[in-house]
């Protein structure tokens, strides 16, 4: 075998497996091994499923030499951000609150994963109840980049990236309620794409924002989050927000990676100041490869966009302090009694219990949305910000008059250490300006690599962002770019990246 | 662990016993009352509000329960369309506005009966609002009833709780309690809230005007075929406020809510309770506190809750799981068309349709009987025949049982069907009225249809006149004195002589026969 199995994507494992050059229970067992080497440093996994996997691998080698017809991605292994329940694999968001808890339910989106034939890997890290941009928040401890493991990997889904940077799976599952898919992506140097609100089932996504979460998928390549998409994608009778229309052509655009005529917008408000000059050049030289491809650009503005972060930040609590209301040690998850009492009440077990299984960036978003939800100052907050979301709404449909897509920077940095702004919650939210209006406004966004800063060696990530329902134009461009990324760099970027060590212990959190 | 109720310290009225009450008549003396009901109804659909699973009523705890209903982590909800249909249907029915758009709200609030601890209910966006429902409450001239019309504010959608069950405690109350179990079968049931603008002027008919709108409003949603409005078991529960106001005011008083009175009987009392309590607060010189209170149908008597204020902040928000509820025009008129005759109308229909009394009516609406009264005429007894049976030989047996009428003939298997074939058998001569008594024992204690039962206990009436004849005779001469006293003119004296002829023929005789035959022996024909 000349191939690197790790280091194949999905595609490509995909045809290895069709043509039966390999199998699943390899592809498997290599990518196992391979968490066992440096998943000790990374710790993007919360939890590995080694039997599991196994499990659907060997069944999906035996249908395959039963001759039976299979999905594209059937025996491709993957990993799962431990925000969607998993039956049977503990799913704890990260939080104390939930560990231990093991679903008696599949997500939709697993229950997809699982029909394609695809074996779970394991349960990655994020930041508690994916809230953070570090993974730092994470009450199991924090996931390190695999291109500097003194930095952040992103967040919340800092595990899903970093997966899928340090070759520990091909495919990822991640979930975007203000850049947590796309923001990771960027400084990890892969791919990641937020679907058009309802484009994917959020049955089974332990809600942070009920109206902003979206999964998808996190990959290294724009051609297998394509695949990867259209195997989540589509309507779910089971959540009533998912959009009852037939999934966008992802693949077929990823595969023509055609930008002949379109209109790209560079959106005045998500470029320049603010912007460290390693992003902003090589995202003025992917503006620059996209003309080159045929692409013709234009300029918009996109004024409500300086008012989204805090908009983002009254409803995104709001909502957050009434999904987080059920921990309340009831019924699953963490149970604490208070100290020194005597036959406690029910109200002060729940009270011990979210005090000491919530961490502190939770209770922070707790108390500002409970706040921002309390008669008196619902208007003002929670209703104001919802004439913001509208107003930002507006702003899109009107650049989208003028541009097929938009672009911008994905994060307006690139991996900063630990700790840099782990006490200053400001400057981690403002790590999101550039991804959370697409969240707010419910169009589908993606990040991928467009180099590495100039003046730190670490990835910079490109941003493209499409109407409602066209997400099919994000892999057209992304796709048309990544052609000719790869071109001017002669091969990925994840190939720059530092090998790891292979001294780590294996390890199963 | 126990669930303690909220609120450890209340506002207190130094001196004052809030919980005395002061005579009817001196409360209707000094005060106005002002009344609000609050009604929530179980929807009797098949499945719960946001989730697939089934809302029988007793099943085994925790049965009928999913990921949804309980509220586990990454469930979402779906509205159950039918639901949704019935609140509109009773809209409807109650003279309201239908929403245009309107949307579900979470009210949050912690509660470990509540499984995610926010109720998906409805708020400043309610499916129905603006209607009227007319109740009638007996005339105050005493002589038939008038109409008093209670405004309906507004009809709106959420879901049940759970139910807590508060074990080791001597009142099966929360206070006392070492544990407390949770039963969430009925979490997220669909449940419709009802809520009357407030109701004033109905002075010392309040107690009546509140027994009236349930009663009315109970028989709505039963003819609506929405739920099955059982008071004792839960699916149909009421709230009373009810506050004072010193006569000539119209400044509304504090109120109070007192929870979960759940029968119609018990409405009354406790309006009429807690006027006498709050009367007695007011007059001397204190303060309603503003609390729910508890019922207690033993004692007759409202204890204190938990206080309860207009600043109860339970952070209402636009439940982002769902999307809005935007019923089409022609969708509501289609439903429109679906509503049945209102009961009011359809009392006054039958009673004139079947030829009944005001007294004859009103002892079948008290029964329950227009229901069985009507498929029974639909299946072909005449009315008062379908009236007779029902409210006498049966009805006599459900009583003896401590039943009511309709569930003790849904036990048996008696059916309209059975009324009409024991009248045909009256009608064609062949049973009399103590015969068919007989036949209705036999179908009672499960012997059979009644010409089976009949059959199997030999009734017939003698058709052989000879043998009439013969008893006749021998009945005259054994009593010449009373058959002088017919030949007089005395006809009425005939009677005694049927009785007998009647023991003779050991009742299988046709009286009516018997009489004409000793009429004719007595030359009185």
């Amino acid at each position: 075998m000349t191939t690197d199995l790790t280091r194949a994507s999905a595609a490509e494992l995909a045809d290895l497996l069709t043509a039966g050059e390999t199998s699943s229970v390899e592809v498997t067992e290599a990518l196992l091994e391979r968490t066992d080497a440096v998943d000790g440093d990374v710790h993007a996994y919360l939890h590995v499923d080694r039997d599991g996997a196994l499990a659907t691998a060997r069944a999906v080698d035996a249908r395959r030499k039963a001759g039976e017809e299979l999905h594209a991605l059937a025996g491709v292994p993957i990993a799962v951000k431990d925000v969607m329940a998993t039956q049977g694999l503990p799913t704890t968001c990260g939080s104390r609150i939930l560990e231990g808890w093991v679903p008696p339910y599949d997500a939709t989106l697993v229950t997809r994963l699982k029909a394609a034939g695809m074996p779970i890997l394991g349960k990655t890290n994020m930041d508690e109840f994916a809230m953070g941009s570090s993974t730092e928040h994470s009450a199991y401890g924090p996931t390190r980049n695999p291109w500097d493991l003194e930095r952040i990997p992103g967040g919340s889904g800092g595990g899903s990236s970093a997966v899928v940077a340090s070759f520990q799976a091909p495919l990822a599952i991640g979930t975007d309620t203000g850049g947590s898919i796309r923001q990771p992506a960027a400084v990890t140097g892969t791919v990641g794409t937020k679907p058009t609100y309802g484009g994917v089932s959020r049955y089974g996504l332990v809600a942070l924002a009920s109206s902003l979460d979206q999964a998808g998928p996190c990959t290294r390549t724009v051609l297998d989050a394509a695949m990867l998409h259209e195997v989540i994608g589509g309507h779910d009778p089971m959540d009533s927000t998912s959009i009852d229309a037939p999934v966008p052509a992802v693949v077929e655009a990823a595969r023509r990676a055609d930008v002949t005529g379109m209109k790209i917008g560079i959106v005045r408000e998500l470029t320049g100041d603010g912007f460290q000059p390693g992003v902003q050049a090589r995202f003025d030289e992917s503006v620059q490869h996209l003309v080159d491809a045929g692409a013709e650009v234009v300029e918009v503005s996109c004024p409500s966009f300086t008012a989204a972060l805090a908009a983002y930040y009254l409803i995104l609590p709001s909502e957050a302090s009434s999904n987080l209301a059920k921990f309340d040690a009831m019924r699953y998850g963490l149970r604490v009694l208070p100290e020194g009492v005597t036959d406690p009440s029910a109200e002060q077990v729940m009270a011990a219990t979210r005090d000491a299984g919530f961490g502190d960036e939770v209770k922070r978003r707790i108390i500002l949305g409970t706040y921002a939800l309390s008669s008196g100052y619902y208007d003002a907050y929670y209703g104001s910000a919802q004439k913001v979301r509208r107003l930002i709404a507006d702003d899109f449909a009107k650049a989208f008059e003028t541009a097929d897509v938009l672009v911008s920077p994905t994060a307006p940095t690139t991996a900063f250490r630990f700790g840099d702004k782990l006490d200053d919650p400001m400057a981690m939210y403002l790590n999101d300006i550039a991804t959370i209006p697409a969240n707010l406004a419910g169009v589908p966004g993606m990040s991928l690599p467009s180099g590495l800063a100039d003046e730190d060696g670490l990835p910079t990530g490109f941003q493209i962002l499409a109407p409602a329902m066209a997400d099919d134009r994000l892999y057209a461009a992304g796709a048309a770019l990544e052609q000719r990324l790869l071109a001017s760099w002669g091969g990925p970027l994840l190939g720059r990246a530092p090998e790891l060590s292979a001294a780590s212990t294996s390890k199963e959190a | 662990m126990t669930i303690s109720a909220a609120g450890e310290t209340r506002p207190t009225n130094s001196g004052i016993d809030t919980e005395a009450t002061i005579p009817w008549d001196d409360v209707l003396a000094a005060y106005d009352p002002v009344l609000g009901l609050e009604v929530h109804v179980e929807l009797g659909t098949n499945t719960k509000m946001f989730c697939g699973c089934a809302t029988e009523f007793g099943a085994e705890p925790n049965t009928q329960v999913c990921p949804v209903c309980l509220g586990l982590p990454g469930a979402l909800p779906v509205v159950n369309e039918v639901g949704v249909e019935s609140a509109i249907r009773i809209g409807l029915a109650l003279n309201c506005e239908i929403a245009q758009w309107c949307r579900f709200a979470r009210k949050n609030y912690f509660y470990p009966d509540m499984p995610k601890n926010f109720q998906t209910s409805q708020y400043d966006e309610p499916i129905a609002f603006g209607g009227w429902l007319d109740v009638e409450i007996p005339a105050e001239s005493g002589e038939g009833t008038e109409t008093f019309r209670v405004e309906i504010e507004r009809a709106h959608m959420e879901e049940d709780t759970g139910k807590s069950l508060h074990v080791g405690g001597s009142t099966g109350r929360i206070h006392g309690a070492t544990h407390s179990l949770v039963d969430y079968n009925r979490a997220g049931i669909p449940l419709i809230e009802i809520v009357t603008k407030p109701i004033v002027g109905a002075g010392e008919r309040a107690p009546e005007v509140a027994k009236a709108y349930v009663a009315t409003l109970r028989d709505l949603l039963k003819a609506l075929d929405v739920s099955d409005v059982k008071m004792e078991q839960g699916s149909m529960r009421c709230d009373v406020n009810l506050s004072l106001m010193p006569k000539g005011s119209d400044t509304f008083g504090t109120r109070t809510e007192t929870k979960n009175v759940n029968s119609l009987r018990s409405v009354e009392r406790a309006v009429r309770y807690e006027m006498c309590r709050h009367g007695s607060v007011l007059s001397q010189g204190g303060s309603v506190l503003q609390e729910t209170r508890h019922w207690h149908e033993d004692t007759g008597m409202t204890t204190a809750g938990r206080p309860k204020s207009d600043a109860d902040d339970y952070r209402y928000f636009p439940e982002p799981d769902l999307v809005p509820v935007a019923p089409s025009r022609e969708t509501v008129e289609a439903l429109r068309a679906t509503l049945p005759e209102p009961p009011a109308q359809r009392r006054k229909r039958l009673q004139s349709d079947w030829g009944f009394s005001d007294l004859e009516m009103r002892d079948v609406l008290n029964a329950g009987l227009v229901e069985l009264i009507e498929s029974t005429v639909a299946a072909g007894a005449t009315p008062a025949g379908a009236r007779k049976w029902w409210s006498g030989e049966i009805a006599r047996r459900a009583n003896a049982d401590g039943a009511d009428v309709v569930s003790y003939a849904g036990e048996r298997g008696i059916e309209p069907a059975h009324v009409v074939e024991l009248e045909g058998l009256v009608t064609s001569g062949r049973l009399n009225d103590s015969m068919a008594r007989q036949v209705w024992e036999g179908v009672l204690d499960g012997e059979g249809a009644p010409t089976a039962v009949a059959d199997a206990r030999g009734l017939e009436l003698v058709q052989d006149d000879g043998a009439l004849e013969a008893a006749v005779d021998a009945v005259i001469a054994r009593n010449e004195d009373i058959a002088q006293k017919v030949r007089d003119g005395k006809v009425q004296a005939a009677g005694a002589l049927i009785g007998q002829v009647m023991k003779e023929m050991k009742g299988q005789a046709d009286a009516g026969k018997a009489r004409e035959i000793i009429l004719a022996r007595l030359g009185q024909s």
